[in-house]
């Protein structure tokens, strides 16, 4: 057999990445680095090698090496009592989220971790939430070793504050499911028992039969009434102590009436009720309820800061003595030890190591930043190069990131204030049926008193506005499925609506329009020997503004020599003497002296000793499509950007965003939050855009949030729409997509209409028989069923042919 | 009439029969996620085998 050999690049065995030129070639593979062979070698061991099989390169990057004691909060009791939600004399059971779950390698090993250590019982992957259960004996194993062995294979469980916290994401409800089985149950055989009367055209013969069949009719008609259509009742109820008539009202009203007259009829010997409508329409809707609120299992769109915090942290003791405990049994003035790529849990005062910050999650900032000792550090931050000691100044509940999340404006729940499309409609619907019904009435009156109640009753059942609510529950349904195919996730129908109406869109800079930690350098100019790079490199070093920190992390590691002479311009530029020769960096005009049209990105002119040698250009990355997205949105939305990072991008953005946009700089959380405010006061529709827990505040005060991120699986902040970066070119006709269901939910509402008014035609004559009822029912569901799917469809059809 | 009525209870069993094998297995677990096991009836199970260096067969999902 001859294999293929591949020249360009050799690929990792384990994870699939290129091997760079520490290639680890053993056992006849190649692993790109000491993580992955090891993982490689313990799966060997316990012959676990199908995992390479199933899929190729199966496995997650070893690259960060995790440290030894990295879970030993997990011996917490506390936390442990927390973690296990299910406890025997021999077992424990367990649920761990592992967002590195991607493939079905990743089921088969999780699944088979009973091989790797006897201490496992057994695991189980629910693959879409990402989780294992697991089943282990804590005789032989302990929490912190199941962990530690997940860990090992490359699936670190993602452990936070949140999983200890009393608010507990509610178990899987199965409620929903149970009531459609029930309805559909009820519907079919009521049908199969109303029939004999529908082809026996009212005239049966055996009355003891009839009697039977009515009877088993009104049983099964129970659970239909009390069980499966509780939700309206509930719903109803609830919607007119606040005052506010929903499309559940009417329903719910239909509902009762059409069941009492049934029974009524049924009792007094006088018809054969309508159950069969009801329950038909009952169990319809709910499966038009259940296939719009079908919300995606990997996505939380709940998330607080709990979520971001880890669950651990090192505290220092006394003799400097390390002991891991829970994050929220923190106290001010204990000594806490960061390790690198950790999350700062409070805000702290530094007192050992070097601190390099990376805020940019917390503040938009894109750099990280260097924090002297003495300084104070906030929870959120991320320490980005080796161990720092500090010491806590407040609680975990009063840092400033938790505070601003605790920020009352952000409490209030918005999705009470906005009154849907459907529920306002509905509303008209209700006031013209009652009319109709009244003048219905009076005419009975005068004519024939004996038939007012038949046809009062009639008119109410055959105009129940459950049409208008199925065509928009499959719309919406089918709406989000499509945009979650374009990497559109919103969090319910109800965002569509809104974004309908929006007409103006805030954006975040880093992150959102901007790639994160991505710039482009490039030097234009006479050559720089080695001598000069260090040069350079020794100067930028002295400062903190973000263009040198991109100069010194460009150029090659060189020792730094001293400078002297350093003068710092703020917004201009440095200058300093190092080692005899004078060198000045900074903008054309204080360089050059003269100012040069800046186009393409941020300058930076380098002159050695009176001699200019060139510049550095540094253009931030922008998304890919920006430029024609932008001039598209333009035109229909105002367009505004408040970022968090300082202005030296302004000029680019103005180049993208136009005249007429409002940019605002340097803007602190709680500002993005105030400035979303204005604009909303003033009558505003505002869709924020943004990326990190910076914009948190903004998201939800905004009428609709929209998070983008470049890995659904990351954690993004509260929102209404998870939107995955690489899509974002698209953006402007996602959002017209979404405007668009309004639209179809309107046509197949005139269907709807229209099957209304041949029911009212024989209801208010009195003459609304339950077979009429029995045939305009289910005729008019599953034709407005079709027509809105159909109509979804064909859009998403034409929306996939553009975007191709 | 006796005869629809047996034909009555035979099929009102038959679909309470129905009725309970759903409700069981809602309460088993089989709604909650649909998608793992349909990815989990594919493995095979080989007990003990020796490592394969040939070419092995990918699957891709």
């Amino acid at each position: 057999m001859i294999r293929e050999i591949v020249k360009e690049k050799t690929l990792c065995y384990h994870c699939g990445d290129p091997c760079t030129s520490k290639t680890i070639s053993v056992y006849d593979k190649n692993f790109c680095c000491d993580g992955c062979k090891m993982v490689y070698e313990i799966l060997n061991k316990v012959e676990l090698c199908d995992y390479y099989d199933l899929n190729k390169n199966p496995g997650i990057k070893q690259i960060n090496e995790v440290r030894k004691d990295k879970f030993a909060f997990l011996d917490d009791e506390f936390v442990r009592s927390k973690l296990i939600h299910f406890k025997s004399k021999t077992q424990s059971h367990a649920i761990f989220y592992l967002p590195q779950m991607h493939c079905s390698s990743c089921i088969w090993l999780l699944e088979h971790l009973h091989k790797v250590n006897k201490g496992i019982i057994s695991s189980q992957v629910n693959f879409l939430k990402k989780e294992v259960s697991i089943v282990f004996d804590h005789g032989a194993i302990s929490l912190r070793e199941a962990v530690e062995l997940l860990t090992s294979i490359g699936y670190e469980p993602h452990i936070s504050l949140h999983d200890v916290s009393d608010t507990k994401i509610k178990k899987y409800n199965r409620s929903e499911i149970f009531k459609i089985g029930i309805a559909g149950f009820c519907f079919g055989n009521i049908m199969m028992f109303s029939f004999p009367e529908y082809f026996a055209v009212g005239i049966m013969e055996d009355v003891a039969l009839k009697k039977l069949f009515s009877f088993l009719n009104v049983i099964l008609a129970l659970p239909v009434f009390f069980y499966c259509a509780s939700g309206f009742f509930v719903s109803a109820f609830k919607s007119i102590r606040q005052k506010f008539l929903n499309i559940d009202a009417p329903i719910a009203l239909a509902i009762l009436i059409t069941f009492s007259r049934s029974l009524y009829e049924i009792i007094s010997g006088t018809g054969a009720g309508y159950f069969d409508s009801m329950s038909g329409i009952v169990f319809f809707m709910l499966i038009g309820r259940f296939f719009q609120n079908k919300t995606y299992n990997t996505l939380t769109f709940d998330r607080d800061y709990t979520s971001y915090f880890p669950l651990g942290v090192t505290v220092i003791e006394g003799e400097g003595k390390e002991t891991q405990i829970p994050v929220s049994k923190l106290k001010k003035g204990d000594r806490i030890k960061i390790h690198s790529h950790e999350i700062i849990p409070a805000d702290s005062i530094l007192f050992l190591g070097k601190a390099k910050i990376d805020y940019s999650f917390v503040s938009g900032e894109s750099l990280p930043i260097d924090v002297s000792i003495g300084e104070i550090v906030y929870a959120g931050g991320k320490q980005t190069s080796g161990a720092i000691q500090m010491e806590v100044v407040k609680e975990v509940s009063q840092s400033y990131l938790t505070q601003l999340w605790n920020n009352e404006s952000l409490k209030t729940d918005q999705e009470e204030k906005k009154v849907s499309f459907v529920h306002a409609v509905s509303r008209y619907f209700t006031l013209i049926l009652f009319t109709i019904a009244i003048t219905s009435a009076v005419y009975w009156f005068i004519v024939d008193s004996s038939r007012v109640l038949n046809a009062v009753t009639a008119i109410l059942i055959v105009a129940c506005p459950c049409a208008l609510l199925l065509s928009a529950t499959f719309t919406n349904g089918n709406m989000l499925r499509i945009l979650q195919r374009f990497g559109f996730y919103a969090r319910n129908a109800n965002v569509l609506e809104r974004i309908a109406k929006a007409n103006h869109i805030v954006f975040d800079k880093t992150g959102t329009i901007t790639l994160q930690e991505e710039s482009n350098l490039t030097y234009n100019g006479a050559k720089l020997s080695e001598k000069e790079q260090q040069l350079i490199r020794s100067l930028a070093n002295q400062s903190n503004h973000p263009l040198s920190r991109t100069i010194v992390a460009a150029l090659p590691f060189s020792l730094s020599l001293p400078a002297k002479k350093v003068e710092e311009q703020s917004s201009k530029g440095i200058r300093g003497e190092i080692d005899g020769s004078t060198i000045l960096m900074g903008s054309s005009d204080y360089v050059l002296g003269k100012k040069e049209n800046e186009t393409d990105g941020s300058k930076v002119y380098v002159m050695i000793n009176g001699n200019i040698s060139g510049s550095f250009t540094i253009k931030t990355k922008y998304r890919e499509g920006i430029k024609e997205l932008l001039a598209g949105l333009k035109e229909k939305y105002k367009l505004s950007v408040i970022s968090g990072d300082n202005n030296s991008e302004e000029y680019q953005l103005r180049n993208y965003f136009g005249k007429e946009a409002d940019l605002n700089f340097s803007q602190k959380p709680q500002q993005k939050l105030d400035h979303i405010k204005s604009l909303q006061s003033k009558g505003d529709k505002v869709i924020m855009i943004g990326d990190g827990l910076n914009d948190a505040g903004a998201l939800k005060e905004s009428s609709v949030g929209i998070a983008i991120t470049d890995n659904i699986n990351n954690f993004s902040p509260a929102c209404d729409v998870i939107f995955e970066g690489k899509q974002f070119s698209k953006l402007q006709l996602l959002l017209n997509y979404c405007s668009r269901s309004k639209q179809i939910i309107a046509a197949s509402f005139i269907l709807s209409i229209l099957y209304n008014i041949i029911g009212l035609y024989f209801a208010v004559q009195g003459e609304l028989t339950p077979v009429i009822a029995a045939i305009l029912m289910p005729i008019s569901s599953i034709s407005i069923v079709l027509l809105t799917t159909g109509m979804s469809s064909l859009l998403s059809y034409k929306l996939k042919a553009r975007t191709a | 009439m006796s005869v629809i009525l047996i034909l009555v209870i035979a099929s009102l069993t038959v679909a309470l029969g129905f009725l309970a094998a759903f409700i069981w297995s809602v309460k088993s677990g089989q709604f909650d996620d649909d998608y793992t096991p349909s990815v989990r009836m594919l493995f095979d199970e080989t007990p003990s085998k020796e490592i394969n260096n040939n070419e092995p067969q990918k699957t891709k999902q």
